[in-house]
């Protein structure tokens, strides 16, 4: 299958989301925030609608909208009159109407939601390749740099502050990384399935290795696998490439569900 | 019976050391209320101070406001000469907390290397140096868990973890300790084992705590409150004195041994009476 151009492509960008989302995906199982990541997923859709209908470019009106979505969650959370689930509820919802109605005001809007829903992987350009692949390590680098703070807030917010690291500017910037790698993927597996991608890895990853250097190392592994793995199977059984990687990822963690209580786990 | 002065191990300290930290006449408030006002103190080097008060009383809002985690309503606050926030690289912090998550995936070394963070992150890009690992080894020694090392920080006891973030305070060469309830939860001889810790190290240290007789045999002095400041002075003073009555709203017969018959109740809190969790084999 490596021998078309198209397929070269489908395969390193998957590999490329899989990692990624594998990294990230290992706070967002950390800090809990996969609700937040399904709220900002469904944001971009809100910013590709509104592209769409006035005009521009859907990925960077996607990547604004979600990025706005993400710090105003994390504001309106911090002021500490609302919940983080019923502000994610608010947005979410919005977001997605906002989607459903502009699109209405389009013939044929139906297609044009279920290719953001749910992605196309294979009809890649090589322009969006590059786009995925400088994306995707700027937020590896960030995150790199990150990483040491990062875990210091996930393990007490409150000890971090006093130690006179910039909380509040850390989570903003985990949420602008979660917004860029979502709004990534949204092109390739679509919106729905980028959700999976940053919780399914990485939770897997805690089942085997109970370090956060051998968790981390695993999320990125298995999400990468999944991406390739996953398009094999779509390639070969013409399944829809996006599911087809999400049900390999998810078959990934119910299978070390079942194994790891027969071997053990792993020392690491 | 209240710890008597002779059964301590060390002269008291702090005359005429040079001043930690200074509060003139702090008021904090929350939601529009005053939680705290008329707090006015100095600690000098070395000195080991105890804030006591009943539930309630604005303890932990203190060392929050020694932090510089909330704003002052009122009055000025001086770490080192600086405004709090200006201070933490000074000041080593243990919470009043809860356990740490069992699956928190990293290990006791992991954990006391944290308090090296904002260290290593001025210098070098965040890479770990030579003199940090020396530091976080070091710190783990100190408190006795370098052969725990290795292990996964959420598998340990509740009072092996008090020992971490202690030594993760220790680490960031904090010239300060601030410790919320800092023996919670630990059993009597786990208690006595950490302040004697506490006690040889040599820093500055502010520790609150509902126990007053804890504190009370093992502070240089010792501060009530209960939303305001109630007395301030040795803690064989302070034992005795009317105005801590007053800040708990009980009487307590301390000379009579009263509160010995009550026992010690590892961990628990005081009851909402305001009494406070005192009493125990005076130490």
């Amino acid at each position: 299958m490596l021998e078309l151009a198209f397929m070269q492509r489908a395969v390193l960008a998957a590999a490329a989301i899989g990692l990624v989302c594998g990294a990230l995906g290992f706070f967002v199982v950390l800090r809990r925030l996969a609700f937040i990541g399904v709220g900002i997923a469904h944001s971009a859709i809100g910013g590709v609608a509104l592209a769409i209908v006035l005009g521009g470019p859907p990925l960077a009106s996607a990547a604004l909208f979600a990025i706005a979505v993400a710090l105003a969650i994390a504001r309106l959370t911090r002021s500490g009159r609302l919940s983080e689930d019923a502000v994610i509820g608010i947005f979410f919802a919005g977001s997605m109407a906002l989607a459903v109605v502009l699109f209405s005001l389009r013939r044929g809007y139906q297609q044009d939601l279920f290719g953001y829903l749910f992605g196309n992987v294979l009809a890649i350009t090589p322009g969006e390749l590059g786009v995925l692949l400088a994306a995707g390590a700027a937020v590896l680098v960030a995150l790199a740099l990150a990483f040491r703070p990062l875990l210091f807030l996930a393990f007490d917010e409150e000890v971090a502050r006093a130690y006179g690291h910039p909380v509040g500017a850390l989570e903003a910037g985990l949420l602008v990384l979660l917004a860029v790698t979502v709004v990534v993927g949204v092109r390739l597996v679509g919106v729905i399935l980028v959700e999976a991608l940053l919780v399914v890895p990485a939770a897997t990853a805690t089942l085997w290795a109970s370090h956060y250097r051998a968790q981390l190392a695993l999320a990125m592994a298995l999400g990468a696998g999944a991406g390739v793995v996953g398009l094999a199977v779509a390639y070969l059984f013409d399944l829809a490439a996006g599911g087809a990687i999400v049900l390999v990822s998810v078959a990934g963690f119910l299978l070390s569900l079942l194994l790891r209580p027969l071997l053990g786990r792993a020392g690491v | 019976m209240s710890a008597p002065a002779a059964e301590r191990v060390r002269p008291r300290r702090g005359a005429g050391g040079e001043i930690v930290v200074r509060f003139e006449d702090v008021a904090v408030a929350r939601d529009g209320r005053l939680v705290l006002e008329d707090v006015s103190f100095t600690v000098r080097a070395g000195q080991f101070v105890g804030v006591v008060g009943p539930n309630g009383a604005g303890k932990t809002t203190l060392l929050r406001a020694l932090l510089g985690l909330v704003p002052l309503a009122r009055g000025r606050i001086e770490v080192l000469g600086r405004p709090p926030g200006d201070a933490r690289g000074e000041i080593g912090y243990v919470p009043q907390r809860h356990a740490i998550a069992a699956s928190f995936p990293a290990t006791v070394r992991d954990v006391v290397m944290m308090g090296r963070l904002g260290r290593y992150a001025r210098h070098g890009l965040g890479r770990i140096r030579r003199e940090d690992r020396l530091a976080v080894e070091e710190a783990l020694a100190r408190v006795d868990l370098l052969a725990h090392a290795d292990r996964p920080v959420g598998r340990l006891s509740g009072g092996e973890q008090r020992r971490v973030m202690l030594a993760q305070a220790l680490c960031a060469s904090a010239r300060l300790l601030v410790l919320d309830e800092p023996t919670i939860g630990l059993d009597l001889p786990a208690e006595q084992a950490f302040y004697a810790l506490l006690d040889g190290l040599d820093r500055t240290v502010i520790a609150v705590s509902h126990d007053l007789l804890a504190l009370a045999s093992v502070a240089d002095e010792l501060i009530c409150i209960n939303r305001t400041m109630h007395v301030h002075g040795n803690p064989d003073d302070v034992v005795h004195s009317h105005a801590l009555r007053e800040a708990y709203h009980c009487e307590f017969d301390f000379l009579a041994g009263e509160l010995a018959h009550h026992g010690r109740r590892p961990g628990g809190a005081p009851p909402d009476s305001g009494a406070p969790d005192a009493g125990g084999a005076p130490r």
